[in-house]
Protein backbone atom coordinates (compact mmCIF):
# COMPACT_ATOMS: atom_id res chain seq x y z
CA UNK A 1 0.00 0.00 0.00
CA UNK A 2 1.47 3.38 -0.93
CA UNK A 3 1.42 6.40 1.32
CA UNK A 4 -1.60 8.08 -0.30
CA UNK A 5 -3.73 4.95 -0.07
CA UNK A 6 -2.71 4.45 3.55
CA UNK A 7 -3.58 8.05 4.39
CA UNK A 8 -7.00 7.93 2.77
CA UNK A 9 -7.90 4.67 4.49
CA UNK A 10 -6.62 5.96 7.81
CA UNK A 11 -8.25 9.39 7.47
CA UNK A 12 -11.35 8.64 9.59
CA UNK A 13 -9.17 7.31 12.42
CA UNK A 14 -6.82 10.28 12.19
CA UNK A 15 -9.72 12.75 12.25
CA UNK A 16 -11.39 10.96 15.15
CA UNK A 17 -8.32 10.63 17.34
CA UNK A 18 -7.16 14.15 16.45
CA UNK A 19 -10.61 15.54 17.30
CA UNK A 20 -10.77 13.60 20.55
CA UNK A 21 -7.31 14.88 21.49
CA UNK A 22 -8.29 18.46 20.68
CA UNK A 23 -11.54 18.55 22.68
CA UNK A 24 -9.88 16.77 25.60
CA UNK A 25 -7.07 19.32 25.76
CA UNK A 26 -9.54 22.20 25.43
CA UNK A 27 -11.49 20.83 28.41
CA UNK A 28 -8.27 20.63 30.43
CA UNK A 29 -7.14 24.15 29.51
CA UNK A 30 -10.51 25.95 29.63
CA UNK A 31 -10.78 26.21 33.42
CA UNK A 32 -7.48 28.07 33.76
CA UNK A 33 -8.10 30.17 30.65
CA UNK A 34 -11.42 31.41 32.07
CA UNK A 35 -10.31 31.83 35.69
CA UNK A 36 -7.19 33.80 34.80
CA UNK A 37 -9.45 36.41 33.19
CA UNK A 38 -11.98 36.61 36.02
CA UNK A 39 -11.87 38.41 39.31
CA UNK A 40 -13.57 36.12 41.79
CA UNK A 41 -15.48 37.30 44.84
CA UNK A 42 -18.80 36.90 46.64
CA UNK A 43 -21.01 34.05 45.53
CA UNK A 44 -18.65 32.98 42.73
CA UNK A 45 -15.83 32.75 45.26
CA UNK A 46 -17.95 30.50 47.50
CA UNK A 47 -18.91 28.42 44.45
CA UNK A 48 -15.26 27.91 43.46
CA UNK A 49 -14.08 27.13 46.99
CA UNK A 50 -16.65 24.34 47.25
CA UNK A 51 -15.69 22.74 43.92
CA UNK A 52 -12.73 20.53 45.00
CA UNK A 53 -14.63 18.70 47.76
CA UNK A 54 -17.76 18.57 45.58
CA UNK A 55 -15.86 16.92 42.70
CA UNK A 56 -14.27 14.35 45.01
CA UNK A 57 -17.62 13.59 46.67
CA UNK A 58 -19.27 13.24 43.25
CA UNK A 59 -16.56 10.90 41.95
CA UNK A 60 -16.91 8.49 44.88
CA UNK A 61 -20.67 8.73 45.53
CA UNK A 62 -21.94 6.04 43.10
CA UNK A 63 -19.18 3.48 43.73
CA UNK A 64 -19.17 4.16 47.50
CA UNK A 65 -22.87 4.42 48.30
CA UNK A 66 -24.83 2.77 45.49
CA UNK A 67 -22.76 -0.35 44.86
CA UNK A 68 -23.70 -2.36 47.96
CA UNK A 69 -22.92 -2.82 51.66
CA UNK A 70 -19.35 -4.09 51.09
CA UNK A 71 -18.41 -0.94 49.17
CA UNK A 72 -20.16 1.37 51.65
CA UNK A 73 -18.41 -0.19 54.65
CA UNK A 74 -15.05 -0.22 52.86
CA UNK A 75 -15.49 3.49 52.08
CA UNK A 76 -16.15 4.12 55.77
CA UNK A 77 -13.02 2.16 56.74
CA UNK A 78 -10.94 4.06 54.17
CA UNK A 79 -12.26 7.37 55.45
CA UNK A 80 -11.43 6.51 59.06
CA UNK A 81 -7.87 5.46 58.17
CA UNK A 82 -7.37 8.63 56.12
CA UNK A 83 -8.70 10.71 59.02
CA UNK A 84 -6.19 9.20 61.47
CA UNK A 85 -3.07 8.90 59.29
CA UNK A 86 -1.98 10.95 56.30
CA UNK A 87 -0.85 7.99 54.19
CA UNK A 88 -2.51 7.55 50.83
CA UNK A 89 -1.07 4.12 49.85
CA UNK A 90 -2.13 2.76 53.25
CA UNK A 91 -5.68 4.11 52.88
CA UNK A 92 -5.85 2.62 49.37
CA UNK A 93 -4.60 -0.79 50.57
CA UNK A 94 -7.05 -0.83 53.49
CA UNK A 95 -9.95 0.04 51.17
CA UNK A 96 -9.08 -2.70 48.68
CA UNK A 97 -8.48 -5.30 51.43
CA UNK A 98 -11.74 -4.48 53.24
CA UNK A 99 -13.84 -4.52 50.08
CA UNK A 100 -12.29 -7.80 48.98
CA UNK A 101 -12.90 -9.41 52.37
CA UNK A 102 -16.47 -8.13 52.67
CA UNK A 103 -17.37 -9.17 49.11
CA UNK A 104 -16.24 -12.70 49.92
CA UNK A 105 -17.98 -12.65 53.31
CA UNK A 106 -21.25 -11.21 52.01
CA UNK A 107 -21.37 -13.17 48.76
CA UNK B 1 2.04 40.98 34.17
CA UNK B 2 2.74 39.05 37.31
CA UNK B 3 5.39 40.42 39.60
CA UNK B 4 8.32 38.08 40.12
CA UNK B 5 7.41 37.69 43.80
CA UNK B 6 3.94 36.41 42.88
CA UNK B 7 5.30 33.46 40.93
CA UNK B 8 5.70 30.09 42.59
CA UNK B 9 8.48 27.58 42.05
CA UNK B 10 8.46 25.14 39.15
CA UNK B 11 11.34 22.84 40.04
CA UNK B 12 12.69 19.37 39.32
CA UNK B 13 12.30 18.28 43.00
CA UNK B 14 8.66 19.38 42.79
CA UNK B 15 8.19 17.36 39.61
CA UNK B 16 9.78 14.31 41.26
CA UNK B 17 7.60 14.72 44.37
CA UNK B 18 4.50 14.68 42.18
CA UNK B 19 5.72 11.67 40.24
CA UNK B 20 6.42 9.67 43.42
CA UNK B 21 3.17 10.67 45.11
CA UNK B 22 1.27 9.35 42.10
CA UNK B 23 3.03 5.97 41.85
CA UNK B 24 0.53 3.86 43.87
CA UNK B 25 -2.41 5.34 41.98
CA UNK B 26 -0.61 4.90 38.65
CA UNK B 27 -0.29 1.17 39.35
CA UNK B 28 -4.09 1.03 39.62
CA UNK B 29 -4.39 3.04 36.41
CA UNK B 30 -2.12 0.53 34.66
CA UNK B 31 -4.57 -2.31 35.36
CA UNK B 32 -7.18 -0.41 33.38
CA UNK B 33 -4.62 0.47 30.72
CA UNK B 34 -3.98 -3.21 30.06
CA UNK B 35 -7.73 -3.73 29.90
CA UNK B 36 -8.08 -0.86 27.40
CA UNK B 37 -5.31 -2.21 25.16
CA UNK B 38 -6.85 -5.67 25.21
CA UNK B 39 -10.37 -4.43 24.44
CA UNK B 40 -9.05 -2.13 21.70
CA UNK B 41 -7.41 -5.04 19.92
CA UNK B 42 -10.60 -7.09 20.26
CA UNK B 43 -12.52 -4.16 18.73
CA UNK B 44 -10.15 -4.19 15.75
CA UNK B 45 -8.12 -1.07 16.49
CA UNK B 46 -4.53 -1.30 15.26
CA UNK B 47 -1.66 -0.81 17.68
CA UNK B 48 -1.02 2.55 16.01
CA UNK B 49 -4.61 3.68 16.61
CA UNK B 50 -4.68 2.39 20.18
CA UNK B 51 -1.38 3.97 21.10
CA UNK B 52 -2.13 7.28 19.34
CA UNK B 53 -5.23 7.55 21.49
CA UNK B 54 -3.27 6.94 24.69
CA UNK B 55 -0.51 9.36 23.66
CA UNK B 56 -2.63 12.23 22.34
CA UNK B 57 -6.03 11.93 24.02
CA UNK B 58 -4.77 10.40 27.29
CA UNK B 59 -8.12 10.15 29.04
CA UNK B 60 -9.01 6.70 30.36
CA UNK B 61 -12.76 7.02 30.73
CA UNK B 62 -13.33 8.60 27.33
CA UNK B 63 -10.99 6.11 25.63
CA UNK B 64 -12.92 3.18 27.08
CA UNK B 65 -16.25 4.76 26.14
CA UNK B 66 -14.93 5.44 22.62
CA UNK B 67 -14.35 1.71 22.17
CA UNK B 68 -18.10 1.18 22.63
CA UNK B 69 -18.82 3.54 19.73
CA UNK B 70 -15.87 2.52 17.56
CA UNK B 71 -17.24 0.63 14.58
CA UNK B 72 -16.07 0.72 10.99
CA UNK B 73 -18.99 -1.39 9.73
CA UNK B 74 -21.63 1.36 10.01
CA UNK B 75 -23.10 2.72 6.74
CA UNK B 76 -21.27 6.04 7.18
CA UNK B 77 -18.07 4.35 8.35
CA UNK B 78 -16.50 5.41 11.63
CA UNK B 79 -18.89 7.73 13.57
CA UNK B 80 -16.32 10.53 13.75
CA UNK B 81 -18.59 13.29 15.01
CA UNK B 82 -20.32 11.31 17.75
CA UNK B 83 -16.98 9.96 18.97
CA UNK B 84 -15.59 13.49 19.29
CA UNK B 85 -18.76 14.88 20.91
CA UNK B 86 -18.95 12.02 23.41
CA UNK B 87 -15.31 12.62 24.32
CA UNK B 88 -16.03 16.31 24.88
CA UNK B 89 -18.99 15.55 27.16
CA UNK B 90 -17.10 12.93 29.15
CA UNK B 91 -14.25 15.39 29.69
CA UNK B 92 -16.25 18.52 30.54
CA UNK B 93 -15.57 17.85 34.23
CA UNK B 94 -11.94 18.84 33.53
CA UNK B 95 -13.08 22.45 33.08
CA UNK B 96 -14.02 22.66 36.76
CA UNK B 97 -10.91 20.73 37.80
CA UNK B 98 -8.63 23.14 35.94
CA UNK B 99 -10.52 26.07 37.43
CA UNK B 100 -10.06 24.65 40.93
CA UNK B 101 -6.27 24.55 40.42
CA UNK B 102 -6.17 28.09 39.03
CA UNK B 103 -5.09 29.77 42.31
CA UNK B 104 -1.74 28.02 41.82
CA UNK B 105 -1.58 27.75 38.03
CA UNK B 106 -2.11 31.50 37.58
CA UNK B 107 1.11 31.93 39.58
CA UNK B 108 3.10 30.04 36.94
CA UNK B 109 4.03 31.46 33.57
CA UNK B 110 1.61 30.28 30.94
CA UNK B 111 3.90 27.79 29.17
CA UNK B 112 4.41 25.50 32.16
CA UNK B 113 0.80 26.02 33.31
CA UNK B 114 -0.91 25.13 30.02
CA UNK B 115 1.68 22.45 29.28
CA UNK B 116 1.07 20.76 32.64
CA UNK B 117 -2.68 20.78 32.00
CA UNK B 118 -2.29 18.39 29.05
CA UNK B 119 -1.35 15.74 31.63
CA UNK B 120 -4.15 16.50 34.12
CA UNK B 121 -6.26 13.43 34.93
CA UNK B 122 -8.75 12.86 37.74
CA UNK B 123 -5.97 11.19 39.72
CA UNK B 124 -3.18 13.73 39.20
CA UNK B 125 -5.67 16.58 39.74
CA UNK B 126 -6.86 15.20 43.08
CA UNK B 127 -3.33 14.53 44.34
CA UNK B 128 -2.15 17.99 43.30
CA UNK B 129 -5.12 19.72 44.85
CA UNK B 130 -4.67 18.00 48.20
CA UNK B 131 -0.94 18.72 48.09
CA UNK B 132 -1.57 22.43 47.47
CA UNK B 133 -4.13 22.60 50.29
CA UNK B 134 -1.69 20.85 52.61
CA UNK B 135 1.13 23.23 51.59
CA UNK B 136 -1.11 26.07 52.62
CA UNK B 137 -2.02 24.53 55.95
CA UNK B 138 1.66 23.92 56.73
CA UNK B 139 2.67 27.34 55.34
CA UNK B 140 5.00 25.59 52.91
CA UNK B 141 5.83 27.19 49.59
CA UNK B 142 3.97 25.28 46.83
CA UNK B 143 5.77 23.87 43.81
CA UNK B 144 3.89 24.25 40.55
CA UNK B 145 5.68 21.28 38.95
CA UNK B 146 3.86 18.81 41.20
CA UNK B 147 0.90 18.63 38.77
CA UNK B 148 3.22 17.89 35.83
CA UNK B 149 5.12 15.23 37.81
CA UNK B 150 1.94 13.47 38.91
CA UNK B 151 0.54 13.72 35.38
CA UNK B 152 3.70 12.33 33.77
CA UNK B 153 3.59 9.38 36.15
CA UNK B 154 0.03 8.51 35.06
CA UNK B 155 1.02 9.17 31.42
CA UNK B 156 3.97 6.77 31.54
CA UNK B 157 2.00 3.99 33.22
CA UNK B 158 -1.08 4.49 31.04
CA UNK B 159 0.87 4.37 27.78
CA UNK B 160 3.07 1.44 28.77
CA UNK B 161 0.05 -0.54 29.96
CA UNK B 162 -2.17 0.10 26.93
CA UNK B 163 0.67 -1.05 24.64
CA UNK B 164 1.23 -4.10 26.82
CA UNK B 165 -2.49 -4.92 26.75
CA UNK B 166 -2.64 -4.61 22.96
CA UNK B 167 0.53 -6.56 22.24
CA UNK B 168 0.90 -9.23 24.86
CA UNK B 169 -2.05 -9.81 27.10
CA UNK B 170 -4.46 -12.40 25.76
CA UNK B 171 -6.84 -12.52 28.69
CA UNK B 172 -7.38 -10.57 31.88
CA UNK B 173 -9.68 -11.33 34.76
CA UNK B 174 -12.19 -8.71 35.80
CA UNK B 175 -10.23 -6.24 38.01
CA UNK B 176 -13.15 -6.27 40.46
CA UNK B 177 -12.32 -9.89 41.26
CA UNK B 178 -9.27 -8.56 43.13
CA UNK B 179 -11.01 -5.53 44.59
CA UNK B 180 -8.95 -3.30 42.26
CA UNK B 181 -12.01 -1.43 40.99
CA UNK B 182 -12.31 -0.08 44.53
CA UNK B 183 -8.74 1.31 44.59
CA UNK B 184 -9.92 4.54 42.94
CA UNK B 185 -12.90 4.94 45.26
CA UNK B 186 -10.51 4.48 48.21
CA UNK B 187 -8.00 7.04 46.88
CA UNK B 188 -10.59 9.72 46.19
CA UNK B 189 -12.28 9.06 49.57
CA UNK B 190 -8.94 9.48 51.35
CA UNK B 191 -8.22 12.69 49.46
CA UNK B 192 -11.67 14.07 50.31
CA UNK B 193 -11.12 13.32 54.01
CA UNK B 194 -7.63 14.84 53.67
CA UNK B 195 -9.17 18.18 52.68
CA UNK B 196 -10.40 18.28 56.33
CA UNK B 197 -13.86 19.63 55.48
CA UNK B 198 -15.28 22.07 58.02
CA UNK B 199 -18.88 22.34 59.11
CA UNK B 200 -19.78 24.84 56.39
CA UNK B 201 -18.34 22.45 53.75
CA UNK B 202 -20.85 19.74 54.66
CA UNK B 203 -23.90 21.17 52.88
CA UNK B 204 -22.08 21.40 49.50
CA UNK B 205 -20.68 17.88 49.97
CA UNK B 206 -24.13 16.48 50.74
CA UNK B 207 -25.64 18.31 47.75
CA UNK B 208 -22.87 16.98 45.48
CA UNK B 209 -23.26 13.42 46.78
CA UNK B 210 -27.05 13.37 46.36
CA UNK B 211 -26.90 14.87 42.88
CA UNK B 212 -24.12 12.52 41.75
CA UNK B 213 -26.06 9.49 43.03
CA UNK B 214 -29.20 10.53 41.15
CA UNK B 215 -27.33 11.45 37.94
CA UNK B 216 -25.26 8.26 37.94
CA UNK B 217 -28.57 6.40 37.67
CA UNK B 218 -30.17 8.65 35.10
CA UNK B 219 -27.38 9.86 32.81
CA UNK B 220 -24.70 8.03 30.83
CA UNK B 221 -20.93 8.45 31.07
CA UNK B 222 -19.36 10.84 33.56
CA UNK B 223 -22.13 13.45 33.70
CA UNK B 224 -22.63 12.67 37.39
CA UNK B 225 -19.25 14.19 38.29
CA UNK B 226 -19.99 17.46 36.52
CA UNK B 227 -23.58 17.77 37.77
CA UNK B 228 -22.61 16.79 41.32
CA UNK B 229 -19.79 19.34 41.36
CA UNK B 230 -22.06 22.11 40.08
CA UNK B 231 -24.72 21.21 42.67
CA UNK B 232 -22.10 21.39 45.43
CA UNK B 233 -20.85 24.74 44.17
CA UNK B 234 -24.39 26.13 43.96
CA UNK B 235 -25.19 24.91 47.49
CA UNK B 236 -22.16 26.84 48.73
CA UNK B 237 -22.93 29.94 46.69
CA UNK B 238 -26.64 30.14 47.50
CA UNK B 239 -26.54 28.70 51.03
CA UNK B 240 -25.69 30.64 54.17
CA UNK B 241 -22.34 32.43 54.06
CA UNK B 242 -19.72 30.78 56.29
CA UNK B 243 -18.83 32.64 59.47
CA UNK B 244 -15.77 34.80 59.13
CA UNK B 245 -13.28 32.29 60.49
CA UNK B 246 -10.07 32.58 58.50
CA UNK B 247 -9.96 30.01 55.72
CA UNK B 248 -6.41 29.23 54.65
CA UNK B 249 -7.43 28.30 51.14
CA UNK B 250 -7.22 31.16 48.64
CA UNK B 251 -10.05 31.63 46.23
CA UNK B 252 -9.21 31.34 42.56
CA UNK B 253 -8.24 34.78 41.38
CA UNK B 254 -7.52 36.17 44.85
CA UNK B 255 -5.18 39.10 45.24
CA UNK B 256 -1.95 37.17 45.09
CA UNK B 257 -2.81 35.87 41.66
CA UNK B 258 -3.91 39.25 40.31
CA UNK B 259 -1.66 41.30 38.04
Amino acid sequence: MNAAAFLSSALPSILTIGGMALVTYLSRAAGLAVMSRLSVSGRLERFMKAIPAAILASIVAPSALAAGPAEALATLATGLVAWRVNNLPLAMAVGVAVVLGLRLALA
Amino acid sequence: MLKQSDLIRFSLPGLWAGFCACLPVALGVAVYGVLFGLLARQKGLSLLETQSMSLFVFAGASQLIALDLWSVDLPGGLPVVSLILTTLIVNLRHVLMGAALSPWLTRLSSGPAFGSLFFMTDESWALTLSRMVEDQRLKREPDGAFLLGAGLCVYAFWNASTALGHLLVRGLGDPSKYGLDFAFTAVFTALLVGLRPRRHDLLPIIAATATALACARLLPGKWYILTGAVAGGLAAALGPAPSLSPDPRPAPGDDRSRP
